[in-house]
């Protein structure tokens, strides 16, 4: 896998592909926990789940890249949109979203992508992976979710169905604990 | 594809999301750091499965779980969120501070609970 692997520079063209689409969804999540609209926040979420994509696409990762833009692009932010809208947040510039403590959380922010960079640097610097299309297909990866995978999948299921009714016994007002 | 790039978008994809957690006030701003967060964890295993080229497709399956339990934790959390919004009228997570309701005795008066261990 490392023997005949190209050069780190130049880039080829796919790496070209994601590393623009990597800036985009790095940027836009920079303006998800900088802008001052609750809004915009949840739409700034929307690009970066999009690039995120797109990087799966470039990935070969095809099945899970359209599963990406289902749930998290359709469901998620459709749910955060819904939870700002009932928490009566305001529609403009907003002031306290930020907490005091913001300089202590860059701080830590930075000091966790500096150790997190350092050890993948030096641990993959050689790795390269050929990308074969095919390979994340609905139809191989369907194959093995319902062959080797399906006892998780099914775990999976009933823990949806946990959450489910975990929610709506959360959101109903007429439930009340025990006394 | 060299592994060395989506590893690191994934890397600062987290560090992101860690700012966003520590920083933010709002609770559902937290709750988008979160997704962020479980998002690099997704690029870092399809990048892996790509790279070892996993017969099983061991990375890519754990996406779509992760993903699955993805939605489930915002489904919940919303709710939670918005239960504390019922009774405190904020979802500002530095303001909510108390760990049990004050439960004042019947007849003293004073706080119940400075004696329950």
């Amino acid at each position: 896998m490392t023997s005949q692997a190209p050069g780190l520079w130049p880039p080829s063209g796919p790496e070209v592909v994601f590393l623009l689409l990597g800036a985009v969804a790095v940027g836009s999540a920079l303006l998800v926990v900088t802008t001052r609209q609750l809004v915009h926040a949840a739409l700034w979420l929307v690009v970066c789940f999009g690039a995120l994509a797109g990087g799966y696409l470039v990935l070969t990762a095809e099945f899970v890249a359209w599963v990406q833009v289902l749930i998290y692009v359709g469901a998620v932010v459709v749910l955060l949109l819904f939870g700002i809208m009932l928490t009566r947040a305001p529609i403009g510039p907003s002031a306290g979203l930020d907490s005091g403590n913001r300089w202590a959380a860059a701080l830590v922010a930075v000091a966790t992508a500096a150790v997190l960079v350092t050890v993948v640097v030096t641990g993959f610097r050689t790795a390269y992976a050929p990308l074969r299309p095919g390979q994340g297909a609905a139809e191989p990866l369907g194959a093995s979710i319902f062959r080797t995978w399906v006892l998780p999948f099914e775990a999976l299921s009933v823990l949806l169905l946990a959450a489910l009714i975990g929610a709506i016994v959360l959101s109903r007002t007429d439930i009340r604990g025990r006394e | 594809m060299h592994v060395v790039y989506p590893v690191v978008v994934s890397a600062l994809l987290f560090s992101i999301g860690v700012y966003g957690v520590l920083a933010r006030r709002n609770a559902i701003l937290v709750l988008m750091s979160v997704e962020l967060m479980l998002n690099a964890v997704n690029l870092n295993l399809v990048a892996f499965d790509v790279w070892l080229r996993d017969r099983l497709h061991g990375g890519q399956v754990l996406t779509l779980f992760v993903i699955v339990i993805a939605a489930a934790e915002v489904g919940l959390g919303l709710a939670i969120v918005l239960a504390v919004f019922r009774t405190r009228r904020t979802v500002d997570v530095d303001r909510l501070r108390a760990l049990a309701e004050v439960v004042r005795a019947p007849d003293s008066g004073r706080p119940d609970g400075e004696g329950a261990s």
